[in-house]
């Protein structure tokens, strides 16, 4: 199932984690920057995304002409941070990148966030001024530890260049390992230019207060096995830690063993088959009818690496009401945070569902198989098609289709990135994601502007894959200035706007709770989003007619270079279902609009 | 309800503002605080009076468990423990009032630490209660100035909190 093939980073580090690149030390005099680039090639780095200025002109010096590290220049820290998130979402590798003191550090911030919220493994490396200059409010200084100390898993200001194959070695330890996430390492500009000898790359680190759990309690499993079996109404619902802890087949044995109806959140997409009997999509706010029922009306809900968001659950106290829920997580502060817990299960997702499954007893429950299966065929989720105009379900639906055609034809692999809004949520609705690590997106920040640089990490790691990006004329404009990193690189993203002419989510709540008052969520015409391709030397195509759609996505997926369509699709389309903010999520609104059925029969519930 | 807090944390700068960040970020409230380094000089203790419900408590303490330069964290609330605290009380002091404030400093077992022609400096130390009635005590005599520590605690008994740390390690 897991995509990522054999790569320097798996052949640079053993089994058990520790790099191969550690040894015994060295005896000339190194800089820092050369000790910072020593242990990068230690830790099996392959590329950096990075942006120089003054404070990192000697590392930038270190790296000039460096073969075995690649740098891609980007052209805004903000598509550094988002294309080394892209490549480690696209691999479960860490991504890293690099920028400069002050304006360069603070543009990793949303970035930064972006990674800290979706448990993204990242080391972010930034310069800072010199240490004497520290505090004085030097040129280009920012505080970049105190700012990102609530969004990284962790961060260091290194104070001694003998302190750096340490620091660097516990960053990546820490980025990589329990609960992944982005750590950052601020390097004053004279800590990278004093010189050291005697160095050496430590194969692994002590760091006394960091212990994760990854094996389950025995107890626990046994009791989560006796649940399972009691169990008449069970749900299974996955989170993007079934991802990070690579553990999708775990997952699907232990659906089929037990006969568990599988939803998962955005972050879990890909998962689990999308065509399997036992797949209810997506559940939340924009969820399937048939995933919300099917968690309202449960007895048991396990959930696997998911952290029970608002967006997922709506109201708490409407949430799985009548479940016993199980829950598996490797980060303890998850458990009880939001819903309570019945049975508790700190542990790798992986591990966990591999100590688990043997003590789950094979079943099946007809009646609440046949119940999720009238609500699957009589409330799926479709679309009206019309003549004059494109509508957006039907370019995600299309893309998808021709998507498979492209990976039939040429065996390439489609990983799709998005931005945030309605094409984020109407991807996750009408797009088979097929394979774990095949949707790539911003889910717990939301950040607009994340599509293209994200895309950009992904070519960058799988260049044997073909990388879309659909976009919205809103956020591509947030880091359109990307295009020249595909230009430049030769990456042949293939960027798809779906272009409505609004932030066609914000106007859509304003349609709904702010009575149709469009506040400044209209772009208009916009650019001439065709020209702007052509400005970066990228082939272009504008198509409005369902027509003629077809054959621009098969244009565009099959293009050998980059490309950039701009799909101009019915501007005040919602996404439906929608449960409101604050709502319960078995009370969505535009049920009949997304399905063409009515309310549903009552369901027989069971006493537990 | 109040919850006394002992924190073991790596000695190094920037923990404590990863401490009062949590803190404030998630909403928790810090009653009194107390920090120094600990008999092993790589080691601090954060002694932390917090006001929280059992489950606050719970996700209070995982969340802390998650920063990187936490080592140990125990709530000695429950355990038999010795707290205290210490205070420099600057009452104003006449010649006519002084030795009616040294009885009532002796009584506490409080000592004077500095005198002057219009004031006494009083140093007391003892738990919460003690040091409030003290300060009740001085207050008809004048408080021009009054500094407080947080709390210290420390469970009774020989057995310590580095040393489960160190047998934690060793295990």
């Amino acid at each position: 199932m897991e995509a990522a093939a054999a790569s320097a980073w798996d052949e640079r580090h053993q089994p058990n984690g520790q790099p191969v690149g550690a040894g015994s030390p060295t005896t000339e005099t190194l800089t820092g920057a050369d000790v910072l680039v020593r242990c990068l090639e230690a830790e099996g780095v392959e590329v950096i995304f990075g942006y120089p200025g003054g404070a990192v002109l000697p590392i930038y010096d270190a790296i000039y002409n460096h073969s075995s590290l690649r740098h891609i220049l980007v052209r805004h820290e903000a598509g550094a941070v988002h294309a080394a998130d892209g490549y480690a979402r696209a691999t479960g590798r860490p991504g890293v990148c690099l920028a400069t003191s002050g304006p360069g550090a603070t543009n990793l911030v949303t970035g930064l966030a972006t990674a800290y919220m979706d448990s993204i493994p990242l080391v972010a490396f930034t310069g800072n001024v010199a240490t004497s200059l520290i505090g004085r409010d030097a040129f280009q200084e920012a505080d970049i530890t105190g700012i990102t100390m609530p969004i990284t898993k962790h961060n260091f200001l290194v104070q001694r260049v003998e302190d750096l194959p340490h620091i660097i070695r516990a960053a990546f330890t820490l980025a990589t390992t329990g609960r992944p996430g982005p750590v950052l390492v601020d390097l004053p500009k004279d800590v990278v230019t004093a010189t050291m000898t005697g160095f050496r790359y430590p194969a692994r680190v002590r760091l006394r207060g960091y212990k994760p759990t990854l094996h389950g309690h025995p107890r626990q499993l046994e009791a989560a096995a006796r649940e399972i079996a009691q169990a008449k109404q069970p749900v299974l619902y996955l989170g993007g830690g079934v991802i990070a802890a690579g553990a999708a087949q775990e997952v699907l044995a232990l659906a089929e063993r037990a006969q568990l109806p599988t939803t998962s959140t955005l972050m879990g997409l890909g998962a689990f088959p999308p065509d399997h009997p036992l797949w209810l999509g997506m559940l939340g706010m924009h969820g399937t009818p048939a995933a919300n029922w099917a968690v309202t009306h449960c007895d048991l809900l396990i959930a696997v690496g998911a952290r029970f968001d608002d967006r997922v659950t709506g109201r708490t106290d409407r949430f799985a009401p009548r479940a016993r829920i199980i829950h598996i997580d490797i980060d303890p502060a998850e458990i009880g945070k939001n819903v309570e817990v019945h049975v508790p299960i700190v542990g790798d997702a992986k591990k966990v569902l591999q100590a688990l499954l043997p003590l789950v007893e094979p079943k099946e429950e007809p009646a609440w198989l046949a119940q999720i299966a009238a609500w699957k065929s009589q409330y799926r989720l479709r679309y009206q098609t019309r003549s004059d105009e494109i509508m957006p379900q039907e370019l995600v639906d299309r893309l998808a289709a021709k998507a498979e055609e492209h990976e039939a034809a040429t065996g390439r692999e489609v990983v799709l990135t998005a931005d945030v809004g309605q094409h984020q949520m109407w991807a996750a609705q009408f797009y088979p994601f097929r394979r774990p690590r095949s949707y790539i997106n911003s889910g717990g920040l939301g950040t607009m502007g994340f599509g293209l640089p994200a895309a950009i990490g992904v070519q960058v790691a799988r260049p044997e894959a073909t990388v879309v990006c659909l976009t919205g004329d809103g956020s591509i404009q947030m880091n359109i200035q990307e295009l020249d990193v595909v230009r430049s690189q030769r990456l042949p993203v293939k960027v798809i706007i779906m272009n409505n002419r609004y932030l066609g989510m914000v106007r859509q709540w304003q349609e709904l709770f702010y009575g149709r008052r469009y506040s400044h969520s209209a772009l208009e015409e916009g650019p001439d989003f065709i020209l702007l391709a052509q400005a970066y030397g990228i082939p272009a195509a504008r198509v409005d007619r369902p027509s003629q759609l077809d054959a621009a996505l098969e244009e565009a997926l099959n293009h050998p270079g980059p490309y950039l369509l701009d799909v101009r699709v019915r501007p005040e389309e919602n996404c439906w279902p929608m449960v409101p903010a604050g709502g319960a999520i078995d009370e969505m609104l535009g049920v009949e609009e997304a399905t063409g059925a009515g309310q549903p029969a009552p369901v027989q519930e069971v006493r537990t | 309800m109040k919850r006394t807090l002992s924190i073991l944390v790596e000695n190094q700068s920037g923990v404590l503002a990863r401490v009062a960040g949590l803190f404030s970020r998630r909403g928790f409230n810090i009653e009194s605080l107390s920090v120094a380094p600990t008999e092993d000089p790589t080691l601090s203790r954060i002694t932390l009076v917090t006001l929280v419900d059992e489950k606050e408590l719970e996700q209070l303490t995982k969340q802390l468990h998650k920063l990187v330069d936490v080592v140990k964290i125990s709530d000695i609330t429950e355990d038999d423990h010795i707290e205290r605290e210490l205070a420099l009380i600057k009452v104003a002091a006449q010649p006519s009032n002084r030795q009616e404030i040294l009885q009532v400093v002796d009584i506490f077992r409080a000592r004077v630490v500095d005198v002057s022609e219009r004031s006494v400096v009083v140093e007391v130390t003892g738990d919460q209660a003690k040091v409030d009635a003290m300060e009740q005590l001085l207050r008809p005599y004048g408080i021009r100035e009054m500094v407080r520590t947080g709390k210290v605690a420390m469970v009774r008994g020989a057995r310590t909190a580095p040393q489960v740390v160190r047998e934690e390690r060793a295990g």
